[in-house]
């Protein structure tokens, strides 16, 4: 589905005329991401974030394909397979940091974009669905990304590998056969090792798939914009193609600087000097930690420490999973019909005190589980539950917000004056005064 | 309902932490924060600085070379570099005769199998080769103090080189030594038999006993005094060499691939200012201009029967 005003295909070469009378797949990408699908055009620069997602996505694929030609999903020669890329295999080094480097690029991005959802309500209906199917690429980015860090079998692969899945082993009676069933055996060993590197190679055609369902999800209502108001007609809109391509261009090349600037200069940066360590199941690390996007659900896992009816442990993989889980019901938790942040006051403070506790829980995560950091942690997933579960429902019911513009084009408060102006009159002070 | 279970579930995670709270506040309120030897004691590297630090980083030639005639010299009599090949020394400036020399005068023979009995040999190295463990196998080597693989040691100890180097001057007397508060090691801390104290290990204690031991314990070919110092820094340039032996050819990608996306870059800035400015003009028009008001009153024209 389209607004009625969308560009129609119309190939002029008679070639993809001849193609689209019987495949019409050049269409298919017109109306999805070409000049045939009508965006608002009040866009900022945080609706940059879905399609660096999806290049972080293609990226991880073209150097992971490569790569898999040369590792060795085997335990006792994976850590030596992954030392020959970095030293014998010609520009090697490249893609192996290109695809580490990658993965913490991908969770930049994508959690720019899930904060981006949270600010601006992009949640909220009619794009639930949406939402949802975001949430379900997220959780198998987890998922993927966790067994691509066992592959190496450092030392850190194989602890992240046995305290994740021991995750599971928390769970009453039939935990430990879940962990058992998950490792293939009693402690990560070669069955585990070559159960997640086909796992690690499949979940992203998976993700792959999935985004297929997001944008499809996406195109029915089209795309939210930072006002959060409805598309009222054609001059509050532009096709994606070209203004969304170029502006998504200068952003990729803004976003591919950085992920530069970290392969080649700061390649190590992000990882754990212990992963260069071959694993050794008889020797613990003195601090077993994930990669950093994990930090703030790690944290989480480790703030319940007394046990309460239900062990501690329990608690805090109830809590690890419900932190992501509750995501899931939002668009019904908050029932604010104002979409967007900027006219919610107080919606507002709150989100910027979770954006700032969830960096405290990503901090806190990252460190020993000493006091005063647990303390921390726990202060800071209360706070996260109680956003959620208790301050947004309660908020929608009582928050006065702030008048929303008529339409898009008249949203004098991003500066837009100019574009809902008559032509051939300057912009009013508002516009200089918002820009 | 969503809500309502909502809020019950929220009220649980909160009530459940905030009793973990509480009995971490007890606990420290009664306890104080947790107080160990290794907090007090533990030192972070020196600051250090190597030709190959920041993005225009090099490695110096030389300095590598000291530093392997120090690994050879000194480490290679407990510490395996197994990554590392003779054949990739060629990047520390050695020609090929060179690298066949060292490879074949290395103290250590290359495993083998005698090809005419099968039985189990062993041979001089070629440059092919991987530079020899000091250790027969695994069990060898733990036995002998389990003295770890060096060909990644930089990248696998925060600190990198500089924590090396730190380690590797960082022996002192535990009986004497003072922490930055003038405090002395507690004496159940000090180091036990064949275990030696050193504030720059996490553990403060180790079993490698002080491997650069006095000034001049390596002749380096180059005539560079070999003071401890010395011989610390090179050694520990040589072992991240061996580490990231791409470093250079990295720095050298790096600047290339930044000065083409930049260029990259502003171009896209510029087609996408160049293509948004026209999209500025495509405002919609209201009154008289509106394409809406235009069409309504070419219909009311028509009807009416009125041309132009």
């Amino acid at each position: 589905m389209s607004f009625p005003w969308a560009n129609q295909y119309a190939p002029t070469n008679p070639f993809m005329r001849w193609l689209d009378e019987r495949l019409p797949l050049p269409r298919l990408a017109y109306n999805s991401v070409g000049g045939g699908y009508p965006v608002p055009r009040n866009l900022n620069y945080f609706w940059n974030f879905g399609v660096l997602a999806g290049l972080a996505l293609v990226i991880q694929i073209v150097t992971g394909i490569v790569l898999a030609m040369h590792y060795n999903a085997n335990a006792d020669t994976a850590f030596q397979s992954v030392e020959h890329i970095m030293r014998d295999v010609n520009q090697g080094w490249f893609l192996r940091y290109l695809h580490a480097n990658g993965a913490s690029f991908f969770f930049i991005v994508t959690y720019l974009h899930i904060f981006r959802g949270l600010y601006y309500g992009s949640y909220k209906a009619p794009r639930e669905m949406v939402w949802m199917l975001g949430l379900v690429i997220f959780l198998l980015m987890m998922a993927t990304a966790f067994m691509g860090y066992v592959l190496p079998w450092g030392q850190m692969s194989f602890w992240a590998a046995k305290v994740i899945t021991g995750l599971f082993g928390a769970i009453p009676l039939i935990g430990e056969p879940i962990q058992t069933w998950l490792l293939g055996g009693y402690a990560p060993d070669q069955a585990t090792l070559t159960r997640f590197f086909s796992l690690h190679y499949l979940l992203p055609f998976v993700i792959a798939g999935v985004i297929i369902l997001h944008i499809w999800a996406l195109h029915i209502p089209g795309s939210g914009n930072p006002t959060g108001v409805d598309v009222k007609g054609p001059q509050d809109t532009v096709p994606f193609h070209p203004y969304y391509t170029a502006k998504d261009g200068f952003g990729a090349g803004v976003a591919m600087i950085g992920l530069a600037i970290l392969v080649f200069f700061m390649p190590n940066y992000l990882g754990h000097a212990d992963n260069y360590i071959p694993a050794n199941p008889l020797s613990t690390p003195a601090h077993i930690v994930p990669d950093w996007y994990f930090w703030p659900f790690y944290a989480i896992l480790r703030a319940f420490t007394v046990d309460f009816i239900l062990e501690a442990k329990l608690w805090g993989v109830l809590a690890m999973f419900s932190s992501i889980l509750l995501l899931f019901f939002l668009p019904w938790l908050d029932k604010s019909p104002v979409r967007s942040g900027n006219y919610r006051p107080k919606f507002r403070i709150f989100f910027w005190i979770l954006v700032a506790d969830i960096f405290v829980l990503g901090y806190m995560g990252g460190l020993p589980a000493e006091e005063p950091y647990v303390m921390i942690s726990q202060i800071a997933t209360m706070y996260y539950f109680a956003h959620f579960l208790i301050i947004l429902p309660l908020l929608s019911m009582v928050e006065k917000t702030r008048p929303l513009p008529n339409s898009i084009s008249e949203s004098v408060l991003h500066g837009e004056a100019a574009e809902a102006a008559p032509i051939g009159v300057p912009a009013g002070p508002a516009a200089t005064a918002t820009a | 309902m969503v809500r309502i279970l909502g809020f019950l579930v929220g009220l649980g995670f909160v009530g459940v932490a905030a009793w973990s709270l509480l009995w971490g506040v007890i606990a420290v309120s009664s306890d104080g924060l947790p107080h160990t030897v290794e907090h007090e004691f533990h030192q972070h590297p020196r600051d250090i600085s190597f030709s190959f630090d920041g993005p225009l980083g090099r490695f110096d030639r030389q300095q590598l070379q000291r530093g392997f005639q120090v690994y050879r010299d000194v480490c290679a009599s407990c510490h395996s570099l197994s990554l590392v090949s003779f054949r990739n020394l060629h990047d520390l400036g050695y020609s090929e005769a060179e690298v066949r020399a060292i490879a074949a005068q290395w103290p250590i023979p290359t495993p083998s199998i005698n090809p005419q009995t099968g039985e189990v040999a062993t041979r001089p190295s070629i440059p092919a080769d991987r530079i020899p463990s000091p250790h027969a196998n695994e069990v060898a080597r733990s036995l002998a103090n389990n003295p770890p693989d060096l060909s990644l040691i930089t990248k696998a100890r925060h600190g990198g080189p500089a924590y090396i180097a730190s380690l590797l001057t960082g022996y002192t007397d535990a009986a004497t030594y003072r922490n930055h508060d003038g405090e002395a090691l507690p004496a159940e801390n000090r180091p036990g038999t064949g275990l030696y104290f050193n504030p720059y290990f996490a553990n403060l204690n180790l079993a490698m006993p002080p491997p650069l031991t006095a000034d001049g314990q390596v002749t380096y070919a180059d005539g560079t005094a070999a003071t401890r110092e010395q011989m610390a820094t090179d050694v520990s340039a040589f072992l991240h060499w061996a580490a990231e032996p791409n470093l250079e050819r990295r720095h050298a990608a790096g600047l290339w691939v930044l000065g083409f996306l930049l260029f990259a870059t502003v171009l896209a800035y510029m087609a996408y200012q160049n293509v948004w400015r026209s999209a500025k003009r495509q405002v919609r028009a209201i009154g008289p201009l509106d394409p809406e008001n235009m069409a309504r009153r070419e219909e009311a024209k028509s009807d009416a029967g009125v041309a132009g």
